[in-house]
This record gives structure tokens, C-alpha cells and sequence, in this order.
């Protein structure tokens, strides 16, 4: 069956998309723990299928401050992966690279924001080839680009590229945990809905 | 006392008196809003792609399209009482949220031109803008007198 809107899928399908993002996204925060030297653990992954306001609600609201770090991916899937980083984490991850801490989210230099972007290169890099082995395909990773504002703002972006045709988005969210506690900072999947069709044909549950 | 109207992505919404209308976060999206000085009738819309002529199946609110919303808005605004000689726009958005070389992706860029494009088949002249650059801006905008805050985190507060 051909996927027409995110609201189609059925629930074999999403529980295959959650294993994907599981996936995907463990091998993800493996490569983070090893960088910064600290265990980083995942929750179980959800799979929403949401209107763009209640998208953004989902993800901490419009007007929340945060760095966005978006790959666009293309390939066996096209879509985006967005990381969404909370102080604690950028902190965490400056840190380890510069041996102290930003004193805000504004107040990051050229080399900092630099490495950040980096992480967010090597994390989409392990995320994607998790789903590859999986299934077989062959999927590119853009060059990651990133800016911190609102979140609102940040997530117009994925749903003016995979909302033209419906007024939903499609995500898998990932939320990480150092040390038992869920620090609010995300990985998300974003495939296209033309891309859903390929992506789960690969899986068997198209 | 009036409202505190939210307005959300791919939506519009009208009031009068004191009502206050708020939409948060514009990105690449515009904020468009539509005062009347003689009725107080205002009007905010918030849309995210420039045309809707390009998207062929139904399923899509017309809220979404700058071709689309802000007609509408007009005429349920006149519908109301409002009268089309009186009414002015302020607009607000259109930013790049992320810097990418490929231009196809400044979506922000299409949408001022295709808001400024509705606004000027509707014959309602824009008295001031905050669009473009790369950041996200919340528009605020007071019914009783056409004020509009835009906020933002790197800038901060300002009136247009």
C-alpha cells in the first residue's frame, strides 16, 4: 500500500519506524557517550504524527530557547534528522572539547559552535548508517548547519519542507538520559512522505 | 475584557476592542497583520508556503498559502464590518533559520515576496516590516490601536 499522508500508516508500521529511531538514534548516542566520556542513554523512542502546533508543543513549545543542529539526509530516505541540544548538554559537550563551559547559550565562540556542529556531523554520520545496515540502503548526510533561537522557529523549517503536502509531521523523537536524568535534548527523524513507501518496502512492512 | 488570541502555524484569527493577537516563533514563515483604524478590526495571519496553486490534492487548509489565507482573512474581516479602504499591514518573518549554499531552501525569501504580492492584488498598503535575516521573531498586535511588538532572542523587543 502507498503511504498518501502520515496519518495512513498503521501500527506494524509505526512499531518498525520506533526500531529504526531506536536504532538509529543508540548508535547515535553511542558515538556522543564516547566522545564526551559519559554514559548517555536513550528512552524508548516515540513515533508522532502530529499537526505543526502540536508538533512544536511536543518538542518544549514554541518560544523555547535551543540550538538546532539540522542534516538533511537523501538517498533510500530523504528527510532530515534535527538535533535539538538543551544548555546542560552543549555545556557537557564544550566542556569535554575546551576544557570549560560556555557561560550561555549566546555566548558561544566561532571553534565552539564549530564543534558542536561537528558532534552534530558525527552523530547524524552513526545514526544513518545504523538504519543502512539495517535495511540495506543507501542514504547521504548533508553538511550539518545549526543555529540556536526558538524552538518554534527552528521546527518551521522541517514542516515547511515535509508539510507542503498535508498539514502533519512525522517524527521519531529520542529523548537522552546522563546519569537517570532526561536531559530534554533530542534526536529527531524526519522522513519525507515519499520516502516512507522505499523505507518500509526495505523492511518488509510496506 | 479581550482575549489573548493564539495564533498557530497555518492559521488565522480576528479581533476588535482590546483583544490582543500573539503568534510565536515565525521562521522562515511571515506573520501578517491587517488593521482597520476605523472599526479596530484586526487580523493575524500566520502562513508558511508562498502558493498554493502547486499543491493538487485537497487535503491542506487554506490557512497555509499566502495566495490563499490572506484573502480570506480580508473578507471575513470586511464580512465583519471592517472597511477595506481603512486597512493597513504590518509584516513580520521570512527569516533563513539555517545558512545553507543551496537557495532553494529560502523559502523565507518566496514568502515575503508572495505575502507582498496577496497584499498588493488586495490593494492594502504595508506601513511597516521586520522580515528577512536569520532569526525567529513572535509578533504581537494590539486590536485597540494597531501596535505590533516583534521579540526575539537575539534582538530583543522592538515596536514596527
Amino acid at each position: 500500500m502507498s503511504i498518501g499522508k502520515y496519518e495512513d500508516l498503521n501500527e506494524m508500521q509505526i512499531d518498525v519506524l520506533r526500531e529504526v529511531g531506536n536504532i538509529g538514534s543508540g548508535n547515535a548516542t553511542t558515538a556522543l557517550s564516547s566522545m564526551v566520556g559519559k554514559m548517555i542513554d536513550i528512552q524508548v523512542p516515540k513515533v508522532e504524527v502530529l499537526d505543526f502546533n502540536a508538533a512544536i508543543e511536543a518538542v518544549g513549545g514554541p518560544e523555547k530557547v535551543i540550538a538546532g543542529i539540522l542534516i538533511r539526509i537523501n538517498g533510500d530516505i530523504d528527510g532530515m534528522i534535527m538535533f535539538l541540544f538543551e544548555q546542560n548538554l552543549i555545556s557537557l559537550i564544550v566542556q569535554t572539547f575546551f576544557g570549560s563551559a560556555p557561560q550561555d547559550i549566546f555566548s558561544l565562540n566561532e571553534a565552539e559552535l564549530s564543534a558542536l556542529n561537528e558532534m552534530g556531523n558525527i552523530m547524524a554520520g552513526s545514526y544513518v548508517n545504523a538504519i543502512s545496515q539495517l535495511a540495506g540502503m543507501t542514504i547521504d548526510v548533508e553538511v550539518p548547519v545549526m543555529t540556536i533561537d526558538m524552538l518554534g522557529a527552528i521546527m518551521s523549517v522541517p514542516a515547511i519542507e515535509m508539510g507542503e503536502m498535508g498539514d502533519k509531521l512525522l517524527f521519531i523523537d529520542n529523548n537522552m538520559v546522563i546519569d537517570q536524568t532526561c536531559i530534554d535534548s533530542k534526536m529527531l527523524l524526519l522522513p519525507t512522505i515519499d520516502s516512507l513507501d522505499n523505507l518500509l518496502g526495505k523492511l518488509g512492512v510496506a | 475584557m479581550g482575549q489573548k488570541l493564539i495564533v498557530g502555524i497555518s492559521d488565522w484569527k480576528i479581533g476588535r476592542g482590546d483583544d490582543v493577537l500573539v503568534t510565536y516563533a515565525l521562521g522562515s514563515c511571515i506573520g501578517t497583520c491587517l488593521y482597520d483604524r476605523t472599526t479596530g478590526i484586526s487580523g493575524l495571519s500566520h502562513i508558511m508556503l508562498p502558493d498554493s496553486t502547486a499543491i493538487i490534492d485537497g487535503h491542506t487548509t487554506r490557512m497555509k498559502f499566502a495566495d490563499t489565507a490572506l484573502p480570506d482573512m480580508l473578507e471575513k474581516m470586511k464580512a465583519m464590518g471592517a472597511m477595506q479602504g481603512a486597512i493597513k499591514a504590518k509584516i513580520a518573518g521570512g527569516a533563513i533559520m539555517f545558512q545553507t549554499s543551496n537557495s532553494k531552501f529560502n523559502i523565507g525569501q518566496r514568502n515575503i515576496e508572495a505575502v507582498k504580492a496577496a497584499l498588493q492584488k488586495l490593494r492594502i498598503p504595508i506601513i511597516a516590516e521586520d522580515t528577512g535575516l536569520n532569526y525567529g521573531r513572535t509578533m504581537t498586535f494590539w486590536a485597540e490601536n494597531g501596535a505590533v511588538e516583534i521579540s526575539s532572542t537575539v534582538m530583543g523587543k522592538k515596536m514596527i
